[in-house]
């Protein structure tokens, strides 16, 4: 097989599934089928990611490029893709709505994904992004049993053309300047470009707004608390990990640390947004009494510690961003698992009430949401403390002195929210008597081992992240 | 490998202490006490083994690395010398007191409070020897999280604010000190060394004036919270008065002493770099938090307030006394250091029986109790007598040394931190007056004297004030010339046992320098 096609064997993969799955679907429908084959797809997509980590780094043609960067990162996102399937079928299944089609759009989606972390072309990135988004206007309505459902998908399909367009826009507005639509040629291509500094500039602002919308971060952040909270739980999941995760790769590739030392302006501005999402993110998640919401503005806040991670050109760049990526990921996932579990056939357990008392109808459950807050939080024993160490050492290295004064701002802001769930956890309801708790269905089987085995993840890699940041350290976005 | 031991033996138990609850409610704290006593008799064979060293072997009495890497160079560096090693009895004996104290109290989730006490003990060790940064601040931060479920669900009626405030006012200032930390570290890179977060090497480091001041304002923001110095005390009353006894205990007696250590380990090396100026300041701030901490603890009605207040008193001394660079007063503020945590210790646990009996702690529902329980009024009067600085308790040598110590810096200084002497006469004497003696108020019932139980902890912690009182040389010769690098350099050709008068000698001829 020619390497030219190697870097593209992932996303192959996931689209035979896809295309499997569809006829499997129209032959006969079965949910547990579909579920196997969208997993099959997944682990295929995982045997040629190992298959490209022995060549890496393989450059596939003008649009993709498979470095190390790439396959962890394409790794990190079928993880989450596999996750998502896991409690999607425990989730579907019993709901009164055909649920085989949901396995065609996330294997949709992860392809996107799939895309947008090797792609080193404005072409790549584009078609990346738009699979991605179009497969998520599906996920974000799919059982369609509710108006605030379909409120979310439409917000997000409405903000998401609409960002799109700003980004095709910026990216001709670079590409009339600099003549070429590769990465790390454009940049140098704008350094020897004789005029047209104020167009690429304009078009540059542009893609930054186009990326800022799929991050959500402030000022671009009004659609997250909407479709975390119409989307179904594991859709949210997906949403908050995989698809702003795969983005956030990207924009890693794209701003590479010199490209970003370069452009003054576009530096200040993601300062100014990471400062904004980091305080505006934690003070408006006081406000909610929906624990979607609330993990939505806390998610807002959480890109923003990882901008002040991307900016610091040092050697802590990718590391810090990586490693925090990993752990936000392990501790987002599994907070959802929980709230899969939790949920009942009529919606989903996102109010504040369904977690009052937890701890004394399901102490493993409730120990497990605890530690998943603290690492939000950034405690030790979990993954978000070294990860939060990561990013301040990231942003002392580079001195930046006003975003780390908002991260710690912020970060303080952030216990309040995070303690009163934790609180709520452990408070009796006041009307059910203390002796004999309500029994509860156990929720379903898939959701509970994933939430356990996210659990030892976020233990071992909070007390004993050895292994994992020797593999981190050995990736970087480099340039084909 | 002893140390290791000490650090992780409350953990083990702890996690025991948990399972344990499934057999019944009782056998936690039977496990969790029994951790703490194994984990004393360890500190006790550390100490039988520092006294036997011969002078001049250096400042680490113990000390272990292994490989951990959750950030590059970092590894699990545990050491203890003098000051880790007052400090570690201190921690595993007032582990042992909190276990007692909570016999009864608890009566709910008993596997999940031994928990959280015994990994807060945990944690606090860990801060008392970790001689790696990083490893400082994981077992900084994680002494939080179980402290902070010790107030939050076995506290009194407002506990979640209180709890809240706690955790926001140390994390923040834990952040801040993370930051200096990390500027420590890249300077140490800057400047062609390696990387590394090692005590040693990081505070050898050269820093231009201008780093040197933020990381110092990063080390300060953290201890001064956590001491707490005043304007930075506001979260400890609160926490306080509604932690439950053991929270009560643990948070005055050892999680204070953790910013003083800090102070001791981190602040005071930087200002010797900086040649020593900016220390003066602070010795104000620590007399200002004497005065001003007695002052608010005399208006108290609530008895745990008081005591929490007369906390800020007590360790406004301590910070006078570790800034101000004379070796004099850095003992003293040792020896304080260590009968605050047992008399204040004692005071919490004696505010816990009476709302235990009463179910208020409200002094203005007490009063004539002397009759009922004379006992309890005795024990109370002894500690009530401690806390105000009576000759032949621990508190009277530390307070008088700290004074004698900063009369040389600054005259004006001692005659103000004097002052506070007058202050904890006046609190110490209308608690005691207002709870035994006076008239019998709305409590109609007789109120029982303490159990066996109750007494045994009482006793066990006077008998090393009075010990402290009348013989403080044991302590004083541990902590000599230990501490810090530089204290371990200066004073390492005359470590042995120098009498104070000699010490006192050594002092004259370095403030004539």
């Amino acid at each position: 097989m020619s390497d030219y096609l190697l870097p593209v064997l992932p996303i192959a993969a996931l689209v035979c599934g896809l295309t499997i799955a569809m006829i499997t679907i129209a032959v006969r429908r079965s949910h547990r089928a579909t579920c196997c084959i969208a997993l099959g797809a997944i682990a295929a997509a995982g045997g040629c990611l190992a298959r490209l980590a022995l060549s890496a780094p393989v450059q596939g043609g003008l649009l993709f490029v498979a470095d190390g960067f790439a396959v962890f990162y394409a790794a990190l996102v079928l993880g989450a893709g596999a996750a998502v399937a896991i409690l999607a079928y425990g989730y579907l299944e019993g709901r009164s709505v055909r649920p085989e089609e949901f396995y065609l759009l996330l294997l949709g989606a992860l392809a996107g994904a799939l895309a947008l972390v090797g792609a080193c072309h404005f072409a790549s990135f584009f078609l990346g992004l738009e699979t991605l988004s179009v497969s998520l206007y599906g996920l974000i309505a799919y059982p369609r049993s509710d108006v605030r459902q379909t409120e979310g998908a439409i917000k997000y399909l409405v903000l998401s053309g609409a960002s799109s367009a700003l980004l095709l826009y910026g990216m001709a507005l670079v590409y009339g300047v600099t003549g070429t639509m590769a990465f790390p040629a454009l940049f140098q291509a704008l350094g020897h470009a004789a005029g047209g500094q104020a167009a690429a500039g304009a078009g540059m602002a542009l893609i930054v707004i186009g990326v800022g919308f799929k991050l959500g971060v402030v000022p671009f952040h009004m659609w997250t608390p909407d479709v975390y909270e119409g989307a179904p739980a594991p859709v949210t999941a997906f949403i908050a990990t995989a698809s702003k995760g795969a983005v956030f790769a990207l924009v890693m590739r794209y701003f590479s640390g010199s490209a970003l030392s370069g452009l003054p302006h576009i530096f200040a501005a993601f300062g100014v947004v990471a400062v904004a999402s980091m305080l505006i993110g934690n003070l408006l998640a006081l406000f909610q009494k929906n624990v979607k919401r609330l993990l939505a503005y806390s998610s807002i806040a959480h890109f923003g510690y990882l901008l002040v991670a991307f900016m610091s050109p040092g050697p802590y760049r990718t590391a810090a961003v990586t490693f925090y990526l990993v752990a936000y990921f392990v501790t987002v996932l599994g907070a959802f698992s929980v709230m899969t579990v939790l949920s009942g056939k009529e919606r989903d357990a996102d109010r504040m009430e369904d977690y009052q008392g937890l701890f004394y109808r399901r102490p493993y459950l409730a120990g497990a949401f605890v530690l998943q807050l603290l690492s939000l939080a950034g405690m030790p024993l979990t993954a978000g403390f070294i990860g939060k160490v990561y990013v301040v050492a990231a942003g002392v290295d580079a001195a930046l002195r006003l975003p780390v004064a908002a991260l710690i701002a912020g970060s303080g802001i952030s216990l309040f929210y995070y303690l009163r769930v934790i609180a709520a956890l452990f408070r009796r309801p006041a009307d059910a008597p203390a002796a004999q708790p309500p029994a509860v269905p156990p929720g379903p089987l898939g959701a509970r081992i994933m939430t356990a085995a996210l659990f030892v993840l976020l233990v071992w890699w909070g007390i004993y992240p050895g292994p994992i940041l020797a593999v981190i350290a050995l990736i970087k976005p480099g340039s084909p | 490998m002893i140390l290791v031991a000490i650090v992780f033996v409350p953990i083990a138990s702890g996690l025991a202490a948990w399972l344990s609850e499934r057999i019944s409610g009782r056998l936690p704290r039977v496990v969790s006490l029994a951790g703490f006593i194994v984990d004393l008799l360890l500190v006790a064979l550390l100490w039988g083994e520092a006294s036997l060293r011969p002078s001049g072997a250096g400042p680490w009495i113990a000390s272990f690395r292994a490989a951990w890497h959750p950030l590059p160079a970092v590894s699990f560096h545990l050491a203890a010398d003098g000051v880790s090693l007052v400090l570690l009895a201190l921690t595993a004996f007032l582990g042992c007191m909190a276990a007692a104290a909570s016999w009864t109290e608890i009566t709910e989730r008993t596997g999940f409070f031994h928990l959280c006490l015994s990994w807060t003990v945990a944690g606090v060790a860990g801060v008392f020897c970790a001689l790696d940064l990083f490893l400082f601040y994981f077992a900084w931060e994680l002494m939080l999280v179980p402290m902070y479920f010790l107030i939050a669900l076995w506290g009194h009626e407002d506990r979640f604010r209180a709890a809240v405030k706690f955790f926001i006012f140390t994390q923040v200032s834990g952040l801040l000190m993370l930051v200096a930390i990390l500027g420590l570290y890249f300077a140490h890179i800057n400047i062609g060394g390696v990387a590394t977060f090692d005590y040693p090497a990081l505070f050898a480091t050269p820093l231009s004036p201008s780093v040197a001041l933020l990381v110092q304002a990063g080390f300060l923001a953290a201890f001064l919270v956590k001491l707490p110095a005043v304007p930075f005390h506001t979260w400890l009353p609160d926490a306080h008065t509604q932690a439950p006894t053991a929270g009560s205990i643990v948070l005055a007696g050892l999680l204070l002493k953790t910013g003083a250590y800090g102070i001791i380990r981190f602040s005071v090396p930087l200002f010797a770099q900086a040649g020593g100026q900016p220390a003066f300041p602070l010795a104000v701030l620590g007399v200002a938090s004497i005065l001003y901490g007695a002052l608010l603890a005399f208006g108290q009605n609530d008895v745990k307030r008081l005591v929490a207040y007369t906390s800020v008193s007590h360790m406004g001394f301590v910070l006078t006394g570790v800034v101000l660079g004379s070796g004099i007063a850095f003992q003293g503020a040792m020896i304080q250091i260590v009968s605050h945590g047992l008399s204040t210790g004692a005071l919490f646990v004696m505010a816990g029986i009476l709302q235990e009996r009463l179910g208020t702690r409200d002094m203005g529902r007490m009063g004539a109790f002397w009759t009922d329980a004379p006992r309890m009024g005795g024990f109370l009067m002894c500690f009530a007598l401690a806390s105000m600085g009576l000759p032949g308790l621990g508190n009277f040598v530390g307070e008088f040394l700290v004074v004698l110590g900063a009369y040389r810096v600054s005259p004006a200084l001692a005659a103000f931190a004097s002052a506070g002497f007058i202050f904890s006469t006046a609190y110490s004497l209308r608690l005691v007056h207002r709870v035994f003696f006076g008239e019998r108020k709305d409590t109609k019932q007789p109120i029982a004297d303490l159990s066996g139980r109750e007494t045994a902890v009482m006793l066990l912690m006077l008998v090393p004030l009075l010990w402290l009182g009348l013989a403080p040389q044991g302590v004083i010769d541990r902590v000599k010339g230990s501490g810090t690098v530089q204290a371990a350099a200066k004073d390492g050709h005359a470590a042995g046992h120098a009498p104070v008068a000699a010490v006192e000698a050594r002092d004259v001829r370095g403030g004539a320098r």
